[in-house]
């Protein structure tokens, strides 16, 4: 090499060969991409495609299992959180991720380490207040005031306007989650245009989003994601709005385990919802699915549903639903009690006389359930741990089931649950169905939705789509989660 | 740009309005207490309750409650009134020690992730043994230099008041104005953006859990330079009064928000309470009670407050 005067340019970032699984589940697989100085990157994928995966490796906070990250053409050992900020690599999370209790000044002294010493209050104010002027001008935020006290739209302007902002290490490569979720259409354009003009200047960024028009519109090259692998990558010209879709999809898997499709139209309805969006309704014996990216309003409208139909202060006598929760550690199992004990909580009281509950009732009912759904344990009385995660979510299921409540409403309570226990409890639920009972089904996974008799797609936080009958299928669901199709 | 003030100068209304009107009404009852000594007399045992509210405040700023507050007060008046007096080096060593202990505990609540609870209330046995063990029977004597601070008589204000002005502002400075209170605040809100900014969060609990032993070891020195003498009970009651000074002053049990002048002015508050109510000439059996009613009083108009502003907020 002679004198450099056009040196080759490394990438900011280089995975290589990432591999990450969580117990079972293969978060990442193999991916391998690299990030150039001056080009803004689009990710795409359904949930669970492992977009939040890699974003966590390139920041840092995730090692993985196999593979390298190399910076500026150089493999780093020890990669982490400190090291990828050195190299000027930030996140916008797509949870919102600022200390609500502190002022936007005190934030920005939380992200900036180098901001320390006499005089960081000014010093900060300045750096924030000129990055969100840049970035949204007339923003007419309050540096001073708590982040609590600010709106959701204010927070993400702040978080953005964060990432972009200098304190001594110039920002080269901003990872932007889902940043214009919660932004208006004026101030998402003004956020679009920055990064633009940052990625003229040679910055580089990684934006995710589900509004698809926004990353053909605003990427240069679009990487699509799938289970945990890359899976077409290409400048952003050679994709449509439709050639992203079905680049998102299965291809190969096609009608696996569709269900016959039943006429229910005839059947009374058990429950209705309006608000704003389509209107909700459920009939006697119907499965309906909720489906949409992961966060958008669905586990909002289960519990909505939930408290409607149930008593405030006092329990109703006939319960009108019952749910399963989808996070069974958090608010679905209790971990001391015995697998019986678990079983019969929500329905005591059609098993107690005089308010004792009558031992005997009690145990015919759980043994009962364990042949019904075959709970793999030699005695009912063993605490409820000693099972396995798919027999824990059978037991809940079987306390939902094993009530008089017509209506079953279901939050995506298959995470983490072997194939084989989940074809167990999909047959559970067409028997059930079938006997009469309505089941409202939440579900991340596409396969769980496609079994549905009817299906609602939801988009922040509204009802943007219907599907039934044939129309429930994976490509229709998509396009529905995915703002942006031809309209 | 805009007049309204900030949500952290609403919340300090409330106390400040409560200590006030709680003034007007015993200066209403008894009007001799509007002087110097009677400014001093009511306020005098404020300053330990003070410092140990503000101890409290710090551990509740990273999500944590300390149940060994009153405990802790008591050995380190304990040692105050014996070693420190005898054998001054010694006796800050010991204090230094205890104050390490702290840090200590707040890393192994923080890496086992051990609920606070339960360790503090484990520990607050351990103080007091060690207490018992300094004085098995009431006794001690004062450092000089405790005494004469606690005891000074500046001009214009009374030691109490003076004494009060500057623990707030101090703490203010330390947990409102400085980067590491920035940072314990902010393991309060959200620990993980604090780690994924790149700090450590064991850093800042050890720190805050540190600082907190040092201000009970400042309120355990201030105690006994009041009373001049000490036992292994002496504050025993502190626990519950710091954790209501905190509340009082607009803290809050989870989520870092906290408010060092408002705790101050809170635990000004509690001890004020209870002289009221002697003015009132309510029996000492039902003062407890009463007390706690207060309490409750004032806690009700935060929560109405709060409501006012949420609601604002989503307008």
């Amino acid at each position: 090499m002679t004198i450099a005067a056009e040196q080759p340019q490394h990438p900011i970032i280089e995975v290589e060969g990432a591999r990450i699984s969580f117990g079972a589940v293969k978060a990442l697989d193999g991916v391998t991409l690299k990030i150039m100085p001056g080009e803004c990157v689009g990710l795409v994928g359904h949930n669970g495609a492992g977009k939040s995966t890699i974003v966590n490796v390139i920041n840092g906070g995730l090692t993985p299992d196999q593979g390298s990250v190399s910076t500026d053409g150089n493999a780093v050992h020890a990669y982490g959180i400190n090291v990828a900020r050195a190299h000027g690599v930030r996140c916008v999370f797509q949870e919102l991720s600022l200390c609500p209790n502190l002022t936007v000044v005190e934030n920005v002294r939380i992200v900036h380490h180098d901001l320390g010493g006499v005089g960081w209050r000014g010093r900060a104010r300045r750096i924030i207040e000129e990055s969100l002027g840049a970035i949204f001008p007339g923003h007419g935020i309050d540096s001073g005031e708590t982040v609590g006290a600010l709106s959701i739209a204010e927070r993400q302007m702040v978080e953005i306007a964060m990432a972009f902002s200098n304190a001594g290490t110039a920002p080269r490569l901003v990872i932007l989650d889902e940043p214009t979720s919660s932004l208006d259409a004026s101030l998402a354009k003004q956020m679009l245009a920055h990064v633009r003009r940052f990625v003229a200047d040679g910055g580089a960024v990684i934006f995710i989003s589900h509004i698809l028009h926004e990353i053909l519109g605003t990427a240069d090259r679009i990487i699509v994601m799938k289970d945990g692998r890359i899976v077409a990558e290409r400048p952003a010209g050679g994709f449509t709005a439709q050639s992203l879709f079905e680049a998102m999809g299965t291809v190969a898997k096609g009608e696996a385990a569709r269900r016959e499709s039943r006429d229910l139209a005839a059947a009374p309805v058990v429950l209705e919802q309006t608000g704003s969006g389509l209107s909700f309704t459920a009939r006697r014996g119907e499965i309906v699915g909720l489906a949409g990216l992961s966060g958008h309003g669905q586990t909002e409208m289960l519990m909505w549903l939930h408290a409607q139909r149930s008593g405030n202060w006092w329990p109703r006598h006939n319960p009108a639903v019952a749910f399963v929760a989808g996070d069974r550690r958090l608010n679905g199992i209790f971990d001391l009690w015995s697998i019986l004990r678990n079983l019969s909580i929500a329905s005591l009281g059609d098993m107690s006389r005089r308010g004792f509950v009558a031992g005997e009732v009690e145990e015919g009912r759980g043994e009962d359930w364990r042949k019904r759904i075959e709970i793999r344990t030699q005695n009912i009385e063993n605490p409820i741990l000693s099972l396995s995660g798919g027999n824990q979510q059978k037991v809940l299921f079987a306390r939902a089931l094993s009530t008089r409540a017509p209506v079953v409403l279901m939050d995506d309570p298959m995470r983490g649950v072997d194939v084989g226990t989940k074809q167990e409890v999909y047959r559970i639920v067409r028997d059930e169905a079938d006997a009469g009972r309505t089941f409202v089904w939440y579900s991340t996974e596409m396969e769980e939705v496609c079994l549905c008799d009817r299906v609602y797609v939801f988009r922040e936080g509204v009802i943007v789509a219907e599907l039934s009958g044939d129309d429930v299928n994976e490509a229709n669901i998509l396009a529905a989660s995915f703002q942006g199709a031809a309209a | 740009m805009n007049l309204r003030p900030s949500s952290d100068t609403i919340r300090l209304i409330v106390p400040a309005l409560s200590l006030a009107s709680l003034l007007a009404a015993v200066f209403w009852l008894q009007p001799r207490a509007m002087s110097y000594v009677g400014l001093n007399l009511l306020f005098n045992l404020a300053v330990p309750i003070a410092l140990a509210t503000i101890a409290q405040m710090l551990i509740m700023a990273v999500n944590n409650l300390d149940l060994s507050m009153g405990a802790f007060v008591s050995f380190a008046a304990c040692v105050a009134a014996t070693f420190l007096h005898d054998n001054p080096p010694l006796g800050v060593l010991i204090l230094l020690a205890a104050i390490a202990v702290y840090a200590l505990l707040g890393v192994i609540i923080h890496l086992r992730d051990l609920p606070s609870i339960v360790v503090t209330l484990g520990m607050s046995f351990v103080w007091t043994g060690l207490a018992v063990l300094l004085l098995p029977a009431p006794g001690g004597h004062a450092p000089e230099w405790a005494r004469w601070l606690m005891t000074a008589k500046p001009p214009l204000m009374p030691m109490a008041i003076v004494a009060s002005i500057v623990i707030a502002l101090l703490a203010h400075f330390i947990v409102m104005r400085s980067s590491f209170g920035v940072l314990v605040r902010g393991v309060g809100g959200n620990e993980r953006s604090v780690e994924r900014a790149g700090w450590s969060a064991l850093v800042a609990r050890a720190g805050a859990y540190g600082l907190a032993g040092a201000f009970a070891v400042a309120a355990g020195i201030a105690l006994v330079g009041l009373t001049t003498s000490a036992d292994a009970n002496i504050a025993l009651r502190y626990t519950l009064l710091s954790i209501a000074g905190v509340i009082l002053g607009g803290g809050e049990f989870v989520g870092g928000r906290v408010s060092p002048i408002g705790a101050v002015i809170g635990a000004l508050t509690l001890t004020l309470a209870g002289s009221f109510l002697s003015f009132l000439r309510i029996s000492p059996d039902w003062q407890i009670g009463a007390q706690g009613a207060i309490l409750i009083i004032v806690l009700a108009l935060r929560l109405f407050l709060n409501r006012i502003e949420s609601r604002e907020r989503r307008r």
